[in-house]
């Protein structure tokens, strides 16, 4: 905005140029104000009418100011993502940096994901098993395991789960680099903090989430299997049969893309909260609780509107 | 009617110009009208000052009146509402990024509150900017290294994190950092603040020697006055977002300014407890 009109000011310093319009709170026309409400005997015709005018206008500047707000936190949201990839798309390339991040975000989730992939076939199998036997048709469990699993459960717990490992820790990371201006101290040595920061995390995002929702789906199997067949006596060939049988790759390849998209929203919303935690004491924990928050919200929305247009 | 009193006392003490011409030196880094705000409150109200090639600037002033802000101007981490940074002869805000990655490389700052990468040891911090921007092989840098934190007596922290060393260590390991790359234009947000007055002397020292040694061009920003006035060749004496007073450090000195004398003795509050008199009345 300073930059548009600003280019004749900025060389002349013109007062008049210089004095913009900031982002003011106008405030009520008060002395008038406060002795008619105390006093609304000595009502007269200007300053009530001021004042009648403060209420009507007040709110709709509010709304007017809330809406350009949004949209523009919108926008910056957008760039953000934009300058993210155009950054990870040029020079300098940082390997390096990449690796790193896949070893945050992806290595050391496998043991987290593990457990919960585990615990979650073990459920499916149970639960499976119930209902089906309700049929007769316990042999289907292994099929209706893996299609739970690979077509929804694993891409969205997975996400759930990494966005609270590792989002978390990549929303207070960057809050803290913000907040302590270790962000500013890249950008004074020239190198631009959002290609040092945000777009490794980013590109390791997009790598580790499907493999690691690869891993959730097979371990989840496997716990299905070992109830259902351990546990309630579901013929073992049968569970594997039907997986074989009934698993498309089109199936797989929901999952993948589920899983593709999850890991973008994800890195991108911690990256965008923790970049711009305010330098104030509550900073990092705020955008931490929003990145989780907002990052939870959006992969369970986008399950639904992704679940829609793949089915 | 204070506030009366305080614009008629403006107009007198207005500026103290010593063009940077004058004594046929060159200008490094010019401020011309710098106008910022924050919403409603205006930091910064038209500053300007020249800091002249090879000699240290120091901005002095009563603390929260835009000091950093004024700094983190100077190599655009914050742009200006309005009004031109002009560096060695170029104004920054008019400048695409490449153009200014290009300035900021004749830049080394060190930031008030230090800014090193806590997950990096001070070796590694010290390092970086070599690391990332050129391609000296490992060992010249190690020994760079070396010496920069020598220079600022760390040689045995290399080692360790920031998190593990006192912030007077932290302050001279940023210090460091901001020399390794030998810089043109040294930028310095409160060196000493934090440290004991032997420290702060010796910091003071190292500054005047590293500036000399290799003709730097610095501006500092300091609480240690009248301290920090043995290493200054300008002063500018900020006040409510102006330049209330710019120049050598005799020319300040003799300016009989009321206010600049209390900020020397440290009593800051002098017209401030009249403003907030006045502000309460018109409540
Ligand atoms: N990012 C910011 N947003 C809003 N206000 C700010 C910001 N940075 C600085 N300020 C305000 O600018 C004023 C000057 O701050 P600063 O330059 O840090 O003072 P000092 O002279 O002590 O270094 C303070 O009142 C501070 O509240
Ligand atoms: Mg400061």
């Amino acid at each position: 905005m300073a930059g548009a009109g600003g280019g004749e000011g900025r060389r002349h310093g013109h007062k008049a140029l210089c004095s913009l319009r900031g982002r003011t709170w106008s405030v009520p026309p008060r002395n008038e104000a406060n002795s008619n409400l105390n006093n609304p005997s000595g009502m007269r015709g200007s300053p009530s009418l001021k004042l009648l005018m403060y209420w009507i206008t007040e709110p709709v500047r509010w709304l007017g100011a809330q809406a350009i707000e949004n949209v523009a936190a919108l926008g910056r949201f957008g760039l953000f993502f934009i300058s993210a990839l155009f950054n990870a798309l040029s020079p300098p390339y940082k390997p390096r940096l990449v690796v790193r991040q896949l070893r945050l975000i992806g290595a050391d989730s496998i043991f987290l994901i593990t457990l919960i992939g585990w615990a979650t076939g073990m459920v499916l199998g149970l639960q499976g098993y119930n209902t089906l036997h309700r049929f007769g048709s316990e042999t289907a469990l292994g099929t209706v395991v893996a299609l739970v699993l690979v077509r929804e459960l694993g891409p969205v717990l997975s996400a759930l789960m990494i966005t609270a490992r590792a989002g978390s820790a990549m929303a207070a990371e960057l809050g803290s680099m913000q907040v302590t201006e270790q962000v500013d101290a890249l950008s004074v040595m020239a190198i631009d903090p959002v290609q040092y920061l945000v777009s490794p995390r980013i590109l390791a995002g997009l790598i580790s989430f499907p493999l690691l929702t690869a891993i959730f789906d097979v371990v989840g199997i496997f716990g299905g299997y070992a109830i259902g067949v351990g546990l309630m006596g579901v013929p073992p060939g049968s569970y594997f049969r039907g997986i074989v049988d009934n698993l498309t790759p089109h199936d797989v390849a929901s999952g993948f893309y589920k899983a593709l998209v999850f890991g973008l929203a994800v890195t991108w919303v911690c990256c965008y909260k923790g970049y711009h935690a305010e330098r104030m004491a509550t900073g990092i924990s705020r955008a931490t609780t929003e990145a989780v928050v907002l990052s939870s919200v959006l992969v369970l929305l986008w399950d639904y509107f992704l679940t829609s247009v793949l089915l | 009617m204070a506030s009366k009193i305080s614009i008629a006392g403006e107009e007198n003490f207005a500026r103290i110009m010593t063009s940077p011409a004058q004594d046929g030196s060159a200008v490094a880094i010019e401020i011309r009208d710098l106008t910022r705000r924050f919403g409603a409150q205006i930091v910064l109200d038209h500053v300007s000052f020249a800091c002249p090639h090879g000699k240290i600037t120091t901005v002095v002033g009563p603390s929260g009146c835009g000091k950093t802000v004024l700094l983190k101007h100077l190599n655009f981490l914050l742009r200006p509402n309005c009004g031109a940074i002009i560096v060695d002869g170029e104004d920054v805000t008019q400048m695409g990024s490449s153009e200014l990655n290009r300035v900021r490389d004749k830049f080394g700052m060190l930031f008030q509150a230090g800014a090193l990468f806590d997950s990096m040891t001070v070796a590694e911090n010290v390092a970086f900017p070599l690391v990332e921007k050129t391609n000296l092989s490992r060992q010249e840098i190690a020994q760079r290294v070396q010496e920069k934190l020598a220079a600022v007596g760390l040689e045995g922290a290399g080692n360790k994190f920031p998190s593990e060393i006192s912030g007077g260590m932290q302050k001279r390991a940023a210090l460091a950092r901001a020399l390794i790359r030998e810089p043109e234009i040294l930028l310095l947000d409160e060196p000493t603040t934090g440290l004991d007055p032997t420290r702060a002397g010796a910091i003071h020292h190292l500054i005047r020697r590293t500036q000399q040694r290799f003709g730097l061009s610095a501006v500092l920003v300091s609480h240690d006055v009248p301290q920090v006035f043995e290493i200054s060749d300008r002063v500018a004496f900020l006040y409510k977002g102006r330049t209330r007073l710019f120049g050598t450090v005799q020319e300040i000195l003799s300016a009989n300014d009321p206010v600049f004398k209390s900020f020397l003795a440290g009593e800051e509050i002098d017209e401030e407890g009249l403003q907030a008199g006045s502000n309460a009345l018109a409540m």
